[in-house]
């Protein structure tokens, strides 16, 4: 789990980008003393007080929950039954694949858009650049919520504007949000349009730092644009790329917001995340044993998942 | 820094067939934007019409009436106003504490306790949603403020970013300050706070947003409907038998129009400041 922590000396193979600078090295004697008062403590005991009480305790307190059967409000201890229970549970096997299906397809489109889009606006052919820059931002800044209930508007099936200009072109009208296949690629869209802004201003402030001798000589030698861009702006981009990646993935794996309001899940489950199926559980149903193992199954998947992504993406650091 | 480019008239060529791709590709991407300011104005017959409208209607007073009728959506403006400021105020200084104090102290069990809060960010949020709300039912809180607000104070990722920055603070300007017999808590007031300025406002940005935005915790603490925040009551007037449109994208615009307005007004220091924090080698 320690796996994506960006410090600690639990995690050796944190990725170069997300490691501070060392805090300055001050004398000997300065550094003793410093280090008998208590300052320091008093700095961050707030935030680990408030994060013991609301984050630790409650971390601890789900794994016990995910121990025991709820029932009309009394816990009774079953072990392991609620995570046998999730291994032949078809709607959380359902939840699962649609997860990843978005990890597998959305995710790595809206990378590959993202590059392409900072690559853009990075370009010194490009005129009015900071404009571009903050209006690929934007989407951004608006609630999950309110793009939500935006697209379920554009995207309705027979009044919406999607399907107004498709049939301009003599195209559709297509089923956005009631036919599954349908369904899953308006998440994805919708997905896509909130998010590549955001990654693209962050893979962009990294190419800035890409030293331009690496360009120069990527001309001299007589490298194409495509070459250049696979030689010498991939790797300079690629710890940027990791922590886009493994933010994304965490973000794809918690996924509640966008189904809930956008789809509810449906239809037919083709849009239940196991966020929503969680949700659901816990606050539907009341079932809050079995929406803590759910939680449980959840966390050790973006734990193994984020080992995965710094193995692969991080072997050449 | 960028390749070089050929010279003259092709390059102009290349720059107007850029730029021009680029800005077809942005009006895409700001469609639901404009179509959300469009459909604000109109009923919810008009918006479901064939063709829909495209231009502003008449309506926006009506479905600001409306809104205000089926919830309370004044109220509902004034508690995310309230809840998100105060958020913004006490998440920052938490952050900004804690921040300061892993950047420029080095003490036992700092990595350690670093990592630890590093964790929050690994752990996925609804892990902790089922003992938090038993949490909040225990303590009565369920339906009030501080039961929104509490648990999301100490934010990994403020603490990070706050951090980051800090580590860019000159070690000769504290000690400066030492020298001058400053106390701990005066340094860092008085010479560590100003010039962190603008990863300030970048974090109070992202805090603002970030509570502003927050659905899941407040849909599962917040009971009636005097209390529900922007996207809450949004959400729940979506789920109504005669869901009235015109009203819910008339509220949608109130609650995604003025923080893009903020946004814009203060980007520079937004994207800055969070860039700093983010990628610093």
């Amino acid at each position: 789990m320690t796996a994506a922590t960006p410090a600690g000396p639990a995690a050796p193979a944190a990725p170069r980008a997300a490691r501070p600078p060392a805090a300055p090295v001050r004398p000997a004697a300065a550094r003793r003393r410093a280090r008998r008062r208590p300052a320091p403590y008093l700095f961050v005991l707030p935030a680990l007080l408030l994060f013991g009480a609301f984050k630790l305790y409650p971390i601890g307190s789900s794994f016990v929950l995910s121990l025991h059967r709820t029932e009309g409000g009394t816990q009774t201890f079953i072990g392991a039954g609620n995570y046998e229970r999730l291994l032949d549970d078809p709607l959380f096997w359902t939840a699962l694949k649609n997860t990843a299906v978005i990890l597998a397809v959305q995710v790595p489109v809206m990378l590959a858009l993202a590059t392409g889009l900072a690559v853009a606006l990075n370009s010194r052919l490009l005129y009015g650049r900071s404009v571009f820059r903050l209006g690929f931002f934007l989407p951004m800044v608006t609630g999950l919520v309110a793009y939500g209930i935006v697209f379920s508007v554009l995207l309705n099936k027979d009044y919406g504007l999607a399907n107004w200009l498709l049939a301009r072109v003599g195209a559709g009208p297509v089923p956005w949000l009631t036919h599954p296949l349908w369904a899953q690629i308006s998440l994805g869209l919708a997905l896509t349009w909130h998010y590549t802004g955001y990654n693209a201003v962050i893979l962009l402030a990294r190419l800035q730092s890409v030293p331009a001798e690496l360009y120069d000589a990527a001309a001299v030698d007589g490298a194409g644009g495509w070459r250049t861009f696979l030689h010498v702006t991939l790797p300079g981009l690629r710890p940027v790329l990791l922590l886009t990646a493994v933010l994304s993935t965490i973000g794809t794996l918690q996924l509640f917001d966008e189904p809930y309001v956008l789809t509810g899940g449906g239809p037919d489950n083709a849009t239940l995340t196991i966020g929503v199926y969680l949700y659901q559980n816990a606050f539907k149903y009341f079932d809050f044993g079995y929406a803590s193992a759910i939680a449980y199954a959840l966390a050790v998947l973006i734990g193994i998942l984020g080992l995965i992504q710094f193995r692969v993406l991080g072997e050449k650091e | 820094m960028t390749p070089a480019v050929p010279p003259g008239a092709r390059r102009r060529a290349r720059s107007l067939l850029l730029t021009s791709g680029l800005a077809i590709t942005l009006a895409v991407v700001a469609i639901p934007f404009y179509w959300l300011a469009v459909g604000a104005t109109h009923s919810s017959e008009e918006i479901f019409s064939s063709p829909p409208p495209l231009l502003p209607g008449g309506h926006l007073a009506d479905n600001l009436k409306s809104l205000e009728e089926s919830a309370q959506f004044s109220r509902v403006l004034l508690n995310s106003l309230l809840i998100s400021t105060v958020y913004t105020v006490c998440a920052g200084a938490v952050c900004t504490l804690a921040g300061y104090g892993f950047a420029v102290y080095r003490f036992r069990g700092r990595e350690a306790l670093f990592g630890l809060l590093m964790l929050g960010l690994v752990v996925p949020a609804q892990v902790t949603l089922v003992p938090l709300f038993q949490m909040m039912a225990d303590l009565s809180w369920l339906g009030t403020y501080q039961a929104v607000v509490l648990p999301n104070l100490a934010l990994p990722f403020g603490i990070f970013l706050m951090r980051q920055s800090m580590a860019s603070l000159p070690p000769s300007l504290l000690d400066s300050g030492r020298m001058d017999g400053c106390g701990e808590l005066r340094l860092f007031l008085r010479v560590a706070l100003p010039p962190m300025r603008p990863s300030l406002a970048a974090l109070a940005i992202f805090l603002f947003l970030y509570q502003w935005n927050d659905f899941i915790w407040p849909l599962i603490v917040l009971r009636d409907g005097a209390s529900f925040t922007l996207p809450v009551a949004l959400a729940s007037l979506q789920g109504l038998d005669e869901t009235d449109y015109g009203a819910i994208l008339a509220g949608t615009s109130i609650a995604a129009l003025p923080m893009a307005a903020v946004f814009l007004a203060l980007q520079r220091h937004f994207v800055s400041g969070l860039l700093a924090g983010a990628v610093k080698e």
